[in-house]
């Protein structure tokens, strides 16, 4: 299980903030359920700029996920 | 070292004065104070998010880098998070150092990253709705000047 979290305009498009996924081995299993489910959303995920972090550590590719595993979706920063 | 993220409002002023007074031996203080602009009425408000747990480690390690880069004695960072109304402040950072350059510099290079690497997700309100707001291009320009190798000391 992964609980996914959304960040900004990604929040929006997706209309929720954080929602549990149940059987997700790994991110690329995680992906494809949120492309089943959500495709507008898997689009907007692979974008330009969108960073990935897993337990509050930022990680590129895959990577394979715990039970209770955080995954944050986080779309282009811009701070001050 | 002291970040703070938070959703209250704060004088910069004395966010500054308390900074300069925990230093007695400073040879020089700069400090930069980032406020929301009114743009002739465009913006009504800004929405700041962060994600907690990942947004104030993220702000440490890069005050490290910084103070170890810039031989800086102290740094403070303020950052809003939550609404904040035009002529707020959003950021604050002050940097400490024996010498003016890299207290400037320090500074400089906390500002530039903080506005287009941090954790932070920035929403404008306006008239005519609202809008997810990205770093300009002139914003990861601006990145580029800490990555060209450094000139000997």
């Amino acid at each position: 299980m992964a609980r996914v979290l959304l960040f900004g305009a990604l929040r929006d498009l997706a209309g929720w903030r954080e929602q549990f996924f149940e059987g997700v081995s790994d991110l690329t299993d995680l992906r494809s359920d949120i492309a089943r489910l959500y495709p507008e959303l898997a689009e907007a995920l692979g974008g330009p700029g969108v960073q990935v972090a897993v337990d509050k550590a930022l990680v590129r590719g895959n990577l394979a996920l715990s039970a209770q595993a955080e995954v944050a979706f986080l779309p282009p920063m811009s701070g001050g | 070292m002291s970040v703070t993220v938070q959703t209250d409002v704060f004088d910069a002023g004395d966010a500054l004065s308390a900074f300069s007074r925990s230093l007695p031996d400073a040879g020089g203080v700069v400090s930069f104070t980032g406020i929301a602009r009114r743009d002739d009425g465009r913006t009504q408000m800004l929405e700041l998010e962060a994600y907690p747990g990942f947004t104030e480690p993220w702000i440490e390690t890069l005050v490290e880098e910084a103070r170890a880069r810039f031989s800086l004695s102290a740094v403070k960072v303020i950052h809003r998070i939550g609404p904040i109304l035009p002529g707020e402040a959003i950021v604050f950072v002050a940097t400490a150092a024996s010498h003016r350059r890299e207290a400037f510099e320090g500074a400089d290079f906390l500002m530039d990253h903080l506005k287009s690497r941090a954790p932070f997700w920035k929403k404008e309100h306006g008239p005519d709705g609202a809008r997810w707001i990205e770093p300009r291009q002139a914003d990861y320009q601006d990145l580029t000047r800490w990555t060209a190798a450094q000139p000997p000391r």
